[in-house]
């Protein structure tokens, strides 16, 4: 529906160099979201990401061939910007388990903590990404799109994997669906919800590097907005906040309908200053249109 | 081999404000049907979960075959061989047959964390097979009937001889509590062939239904085993005289005390009403001090019906006639300004807030009688609670106390206690009033309606069996596919059979 709408207010919307460049848009977003997916399928949050994928694109650029240091380390700098995310991502998982505080706060506190980080390493100035291989994961094309759109591919297939075959994926809908069944069952709920903590660490710690990639420096404001793009293109695709139903394949459609929604609003030529606010309004309308039938139903909404 | 399966020797639990269990003993033995009955409180909820693994007993120990074992969480349950299908239905609505079935007992079906779905589905089917059933390992199970959760439940109870090395030992809390007529016949086929293969501990309210299926059964009674019974020498007068300690009145009912009603103001009127999908034209009456009994098989429309009178769904045909005015409730909220009341059967989920003091949930309806427009008076509040918890014999520590920690029949009391509480109440909905509660607190409920409707309340009323709504009603309507099929008057003396009235329902 979105698509008709700006097809009519936009001839260029329609265009096959604008789908490339919607896949090529959407490809950060869709990495981040399918790690939040796994966690909010249990039916806990993440909101940590921006922080994490602050410290993930300093820590990436810092690594890597640079303009303020010696190291080069090549890919090995993504991979160090990974573990950067599992870790906060175990961290998360883990204060969350173990002290027993709601995920809400843990990880808005995490991802202040990695904001902090992520300030410290910038002293003051981006450093620039010099590795060109690097770059060129965002620079170059195949198939006419950004190879960053086959990293996300690979992560969804990933995503899709563990979400279906694996443990971790199916006890996340068993313990979003009701955790004291969980329990009786003799599952750790703990151990799993870790795990789900250190994927969504993870699949943000790499949408850091590749936001670093793409813009070609590391940078503290990095993954500035996307802790609202991510869960709202987790739960604009239809996964239930509050845990148990849902997936990465629905977290898919939602990030394509968010950057679609992004794309959209600048070709039509709304005010930028009000783009922010109309996705909010669109977000609104559409999540209350798939709740519609269910309106009747007496349930408790938080 | 002379060893039974299971042995309970000397069990003792003790809480912070009363003893659960006494020094209790029992033995089950292969291939046995044992009975367990006891009235709310009585203390089985608390045996069944030292069973579980969820509780640990303060003293006594358990022994599988002689020997002695302890069971520290539900897992070791599972090791031991100990199934339990619980009173709440406990499955995962998402995860399909098969995921529930084997869930946290994959063994090889999960290799290095990831999941063979064949191997998953095929051992599933093992399980389903053995009890015959007809659901597959695919099925989502939030596309299945209560009734066959019901049966993958006792299928995943019964998949804890694959890992144990004792004969499984499945515990029924209370299954047959929401089932019934065929579903029920069902149920107790499923309890003879679960005796080819295994020991059965059966928890229910229902008398009868324990006397049916029993080898034996042992009767608890406030925490202690106070008697054992085999099946030659069970008398249903005897067992209800044990558990409640003084013999059954005749009046259970409380028929006496029906009042007559035929000339009392019309109260709730409903003219054709309908609703796409769930019932239709249904036209009937209720009269002040009347009680109105509903009768009718799960899908009938009844519980449709129901939530449209307190304004939980809406009708779309026809008008409902609240006192002389044309109503259309908007939401509960609506419905309880109009005067309605509604006790859900689910009572854990719908009927108490959990978490929240007994107090707090009988005010939660009407705070009017203990405050001054918006501001509470405490005073007046510990008045009007205290007198409420009298009332209705509410067993609980104190007002203050969390309202989960009360035995399901206190519970309901509070749910009661909330709607009579409030000045305004017209009519009140009673969806299965007595499910889950034992006969003692049956009673105390029956007599609430008896008192409730010398207030001048009507009541619409669906039983928890055939013979309660005879009982209880002055009026009876049948429905079945969403229309009504049948009237019956049921003034005392002149009540329909219930072969009467389930040849109407089905």
């Amino acid at each position: 529906m979105l698509v008709v709408v700006f097809s009519s207010l936009s001839d260029q919307f329609l265009s096959a160099g604008n789908f490339r460049s919607i896949a090529g848009q959407s490809a950060i977003l869709l990495v981040l979201a399918i790690g939040l997916t796994v966690v909010i399928l249990l039916g806990s949050i993440d909101l940590s990401v921006e922080g994490v994928m602050a410290t993930s694109s300093m820590v990436t650029v810092l690594l890597a061939a640079n303009d303020r240091n010696g190291m080069d380390l090549g890919y090995g700098a993504v991979l160090a910007g990974l573990a950067v995310g599992a870790l906060f991502g175990l961290v998360n998982g883990l204060l969350h388990t173990q002290l027993r505080i709601p995920s809400f706060m843990v990880t808005l506190g995490t991802g202040a903590v990695g904001i902090g980080i992520a300030t410290v390493l910038f002293a003051g100035q981006p450093p620039r990404l010099l590795d060109e291989g690097l770059r060129d994961w965002s620079a170059q094309r195949w198939l006419g799109v950004s190879r960053l759109v086959f990293v996300a591919a690979a992560v969804l297939i990933a995503g899709y994997v563990i979400q279906r075959y694996s443990r971790i994926g199916r006890y996340a809908y068993v313990i979003g669906d009701d955790e004291v069944i969980a329990r009786l069952s003799g599952l750790s709920i703990n151990r799993y919800k870790v795990w789900a903590f250190i994927l969504s660490g993870t699949t943000a710690g790499l949408a850091g590097a590749m936001a670093a990639s793409q813009v070609g420096v590391g940078d503290v404001q990095i993954g500035s907005g996307q802790v609202f793009a991510g869960i709202t293109a987790v739960v604009v695709g239809g996964t239930l906040l509050s845990g148990g139903r849902g997936g990465v394949l629905h977290t898919l459609v939602g990030a394509l309908i968010m950057t679609v929604l992004t794309n959209g609003l600048i070709l039509v030529g709304v005010n930028p200053y009000l783009q922010r606010s109309f996705q909010g309004v669109v977000i609104i309308i559409a999540i209350a249109a798939t709740a519609w039938n269910q309106r009747h139903r007496i349930r408790v909404i938080k | 081999m002379n060893e039974s399966v299971l042995q309970l020797r000397g069990i003792s639990k003790r809480f912070p404000a009363v003893v659960a269990l006494d020094h209790v003993s029992m033995r089950i033995d292969e291939h046995e049907v044992v009975g367990l009955v006891g009235e709310n409180g009585a203390g089985k909820s608390t045996l069944l979960k030292i069973l579980a693994g969820v509780y640990q007993p303060d003293s006594g120990e358990i022994a599988l075959r002689g020997r002695p074992r302890r069971i520290r969480s539900p897992r070791d349950a599972a090791r031991a061989g100990i199934g339990t299908v619980h009173q709440e239905q406990s499955l995962v609505a998402s995860a399909t047959v098969a995921e529930n079935i084997l869930l946290g007992a994959e063994g090889d079906a999960v290799r290095l964390g990831l999941y063979r779905w064949k191997e998953l589905n095929r051992r599933a089917q093992v399980q389903l097979d053995k009890l015959g059933l007809a659901v597959r390992p695919t099925d989502k199970v939030l596309k299945l009937s209560y009734a066959q959760r019901q049966m993958v439940e006792i299928a995943k109870a019964l998949h804890v001889e694959q890992r144990s090395d004792n004969a499984p030992v499945i515990v029924l809390d209370e299954p047959t509590s929401v089932l019934e007529g065929h579903d029920l016949e069902t149920l107790f086929q499923q309890i003879e062939r679960l005796r080819q293969i295994a020991s059965v501990i059966f928890v229910s309210h229902r008398l009868n239904e324990i006397l049916r299926v029993s080898d034996r059964v042992y009767v608890l009674k406030d925490g202690a085993c106070v008697a054992e019974r085999t099946r030659a020498d069970m008398r249903i007068d005897e067992l209800y005289q044990l558990m409640v300690g003084r013999e059954t009145s005749g009046e259970y009912y409380r028929e006496n005390e029906q009042r007559t009603v035929a000339d009392a103001r019309e109260l709730l009127v409903l003219r054709g009403l309908g609703k796409r999908g769930a019932y239709r034209d249904v036209s009937l009456t209720l009269r002040e001090g009347e009680v109105l009994g509903l009768a009718g098989v799960i899908g009938s429309g009844r519980e449709e019906l129901c939530r449209t009178l307190f304004g939980a769904e809406h009708h779309d045909r026809g008008e409902l006639i609240l006192d002389g005015r044309r109503r259309s409730f908007s939401s509960p909220a609506a419905a309880v300004r109009a005067g309605i009341g509604y006790v859900p059967a689910e009572r854990r989920l719908e009927g108490v807030a959990t978490g929240m003091s007994v107090a707090e949930n009988i005010l939660l309806a009407d705070r009017s009688s203990a405050s001054i427009g918006p501001i509470a008076v405490p005073s007046w509040r510990k008045r009007v609670v205290a007198d409420w918890i009298d009332r209705l014999h509410i067993r609980t520590p104190s007002p203050t106390t969390d309202v989960s920690k009360l035995s399901g029949g206190n519970q309901q009391k509070v749910v009661l206690a909330k709607w009579l509480s409030s000045a305004r109440l017209k009519l009140l909905v009673l969806d299965h009033p007595t499910r889950g509660l034992d006969v003692a607190a049956k009673e105390d409920v029956y007599r609430f309606i008896r008192q409730m409707c010398s207030r001048g309340l009507g009541i619409v009323l669906l039983a928890d069996t055939t013979e309660e709504t005879i009982a209880l009603s002055h009026s009876l309507v049948v429905m079945k596919d969403g229309a009504l099929t049948a009237r019956f008057d049921a003034t005392p003396g002149s009540k329909p059979t219930e072969v009467e009235l389930v040849e109407r329902m089905v």
